[in-house]
């Protein structure tokens, strides 16, 4: 039932995208002849990480391959190499600025979003040329792209019209006059090329299928860059550790495959433009439904026995951790953001931040999910969002239940 | 000039000191605490009853290659693919190397399988079957089944859920080598009570002594097989 209206609604949005949704063709001007420089073209195509999804694990660069997990279904990003039958290789400049500035492939097809068009359509024609023209320059690899594995209806791809009318806007990318250069460079490094809003939504986006958090960069609660310094915001962009935090999971790839290829220019401009975008956070309820108080007081006993045993010996007694090793979980947004999955699953899971060029050897989070219980880890949890002033909401056995369902890939 | 150094000392202890007042060694074995959490501080697999397989004392080359495997999802094994996403090739052959290097002792060896399996082993151990393009493991693995450096792991000291599990994997094509894939082959060849003996005969003997894998070389291997 819940399909059948949900089909309606996209065949609703269809006939209204027909009929008053297609925008006019806009006119691109011209590739600037001969000025489309690949090393310029070398260093916007690593900024737009086009490399993450267009390489499978252990596959050639830019060959494509790698299965992108929907609720919708399974995705294969395209072979991107100038290989003629199964890549792009008769593609033409205008091809590619069509695929990114309108979202069409070059048949005219419409193409999915997860290929973040949403953000690449205000890129400045002179990138999306020199980012062809280094993608010429990739080795040609032969291999063939898979068929998306879509569940129906959404592997109808003239329904994405629909979604289209609703979403999707082509536009271009407007300086603000009354800004500084490095604020606009930084806005449209963040906005545009790195689609950092793909994943880290204005209210923050939990990561379909892979049950990771990605927090709100303007909010104080999510991701608290207010008070970081730039250069340390800089530090973490480029060597995946900070005194204050380190990345994991999709955001040490972005690290790894992106963002540590930038200059330090660059990640100043991202670092200066991430904290003019400071929102005020909503006072709504901080979560922590599940548990009563008297369950959260148990929890915060258990949970401080546990903290000395595991955790203290990395992260020290008070929360405090060792800068660019272990971070520190006083005060730390990641462990205080509203949605607790990120905590659960470091402290289920562990990990390491990436090898970087900056931090190439770096230390280690034992995983705990075959020596605590949920009890315990949603104890520990629920410690080190309530201890030393940190004041985030308890968290519940019932969720760190969850945690332990999400794939680990 | 040491007026200067005096005067700059407390400023040098507030940015170098650590904030914890502790000092984080920088071992090897203090940025791998994430895998000894499994494999315990010096790769010698926590105790003979549980799954994770000691690592100590295996080929660097093998260790390699098992790593890149997982990162580049070759073998599927989720904790460890996700352990190891972000790691470059630099610092997984640090890490293949120090686990290599290591001989924590070896856990008692199990009770022996039953008669029937017990033979059912032993031929495919020391003669294989021709018959099914099956070789012996020694073949590839030694006579003392050691291994060889740099790539072919020893096969005593296992846990025989952890083999008997390797081999189902390589069937179920959810571990993979690089190609070609020779053990995938022979893996397919083998039929489930045969996988069984095999891995209760292997973990039922006592690993020598002397458990260098053979050098690079001493073997003329019977297949031609990848990333060896």
């Amino acid at each position: 039932m819940k399909g059948l209206a949900l089909l309606l609604a996209l065949g609703v949005a269809l006939v209204l995208a027909v009929q008053f949704g297609s925008p006019p063709e806009e006119v691109s001007p011209p590739a600037a002849a001969g000025g489309a420089s690949v090393e310029r073209g070398r260093y916007l195509v690593r900024a737009a990480n086009c490399f993450s999804c267009h390489t499978a694990p252990g596959g050639a660069p830019y060959a494509g391959g790698r299965p992108i997990e929907t609720p919708f279904g399974t995705l294969y990003s395209s072979n991107i190499t100038p290989d003629p039958e199964t890549g792009i290789g008769r593609w033409s400049a205008d091809d590619l600025w069509r695929a990114l500035h309108e979202g069409k492939s070059r048949d005219g097809s419409l193409l999915y979003p997860a290929f973040p068009y949403t953000h690449y359509t205000r890129l400045r024609r002179a990138d999306a040329d020199a980012m062809f023209a280094y993608l010429r320059t990739v080795p040609a690899v032969r291999h063939a792209n898979a068929p998306h594995r879509m569940r129906f209806p959404y592997d109808k791809r003239p329904l994405l019209a629909g979604w289209r009318a609703l979403h999707f806007e082509q536009a271009s990318f407007k300086e603000d006059p009354g800004r500084s250069e490095q604020w606009n460079r930084g806005a449209y490094l963040v906005e545009v090329l790195g689609h950092c809003g793909a994943c880290h939504g204005e209210r923050g986006g939990s990561m379909p299928m892979q049950g990771w958090y990605a927090p709100a960069l303007a909010s104080e609660r999510d991701s608290g860059l207010g008070a970081w310094p730039v250069e340390e915001i800089v530090e973490l962009l480029k060597t995946g550790v900070a005194p204050r935090g380190a990345v994991f999971g999709p955001m040490a790839e972005v690290v790894r495959d992106s963002l540590q290829h930038l200059t330090g220019e660059d990640l100043t401009a991202m670092a200066v433009y991430l904290k003019s975008r400071r929102e005020a956070d909503d006072s709504s309820a901080p979560g922590g439904a599940l548990v009563s108080s008297g369950q959260r007081a148990e929890l915060m006993k258990q949970g401080a026995v546990l903290y000395r045993e595991h955790c203290a010996g990395c992260h020290q007694k008070n929360g405090e951790g060792v800068p660019r090793i272990y971070p520190p979980l006083a005060g730390n947004s990641a462990i205080l953001m509203r949605n607790p999955v990120n905590a659960i699953r470091i402290t289920l899971n562990g990990g390491f931040p990436p090898s970087t060029a900056g931090n190439p050897r770096p230390y280690g989070m034992p995983p705990f999910a075959h020596q605590l219980s949920d009890r315990q880890v949603a104890a520990v949890v629920t410690y080190v969002r309530g201890a030393w002033g940190n004041g985030a909401a308890p968290v519940s056995p019932g969720e760190v239940a969850s945690g332990r369902g999400v794939p680990l890939n | 000039m040491r007026s200067l150094a005096l005067l700059l000392l407390p400023f040098l202890l507030l940015v170098c000191g650590p904030a914890g007042g502790q000092d984080v060694k920088d071992t090897l074995e203090q940025r791998l605490l994430a895998c000894a959490a499994c494999h315990g501080k010096r790769g010698e697999g926590l105790k003979a009853e549980e799954y994770y397989p000691r690592i100590a004392g295996k080929p660097a080359g093998y260790l390699y290659n098992q790593l890149i495997n997982f990162r580049e999802r070759r073998r599927h094994a989720p904790p460890m693919n996700y352990m190891v996403a972000y790691l470059s090739d630099d610092y997984l052959r640090e890490i293949a190397g120090h686990y290599a290097a290591l001989s924590p002792a070896h856990p008692p060896p199990a009770r022996p399988p039953s008669k029937e399996a017990l033979a059912r082993a032993e031929a495919l151990i020391w003669r294989g079957d021709p018959l099914r393009k099956i070789p012996a493991c020694i073949a590839c693995h030694g006579e003392a089944l050691t291994g060889m450096a740099p790539a072919i792991p020893g096969l005593l000291g296992l846990n025989a859920r952890y083999i008997a599990a390797q081999i189902g994997a390589w069937r179920n094509h959810l571990r993979r080598a690089q190609q070609p894939d020779c053990m995938a082959a022979i893996a397919g060849q083998l039929q489930p009570p045969e996988i069984a003996a095999v891995s209760a005969w292997l973990a039922s003997r006592r690993v020598p002594a002397d458990w260098t894998p053979l050098p690079e070389g001493s073997l003329k291997l019977p297949m031609d097989c990848g990333g060896i």
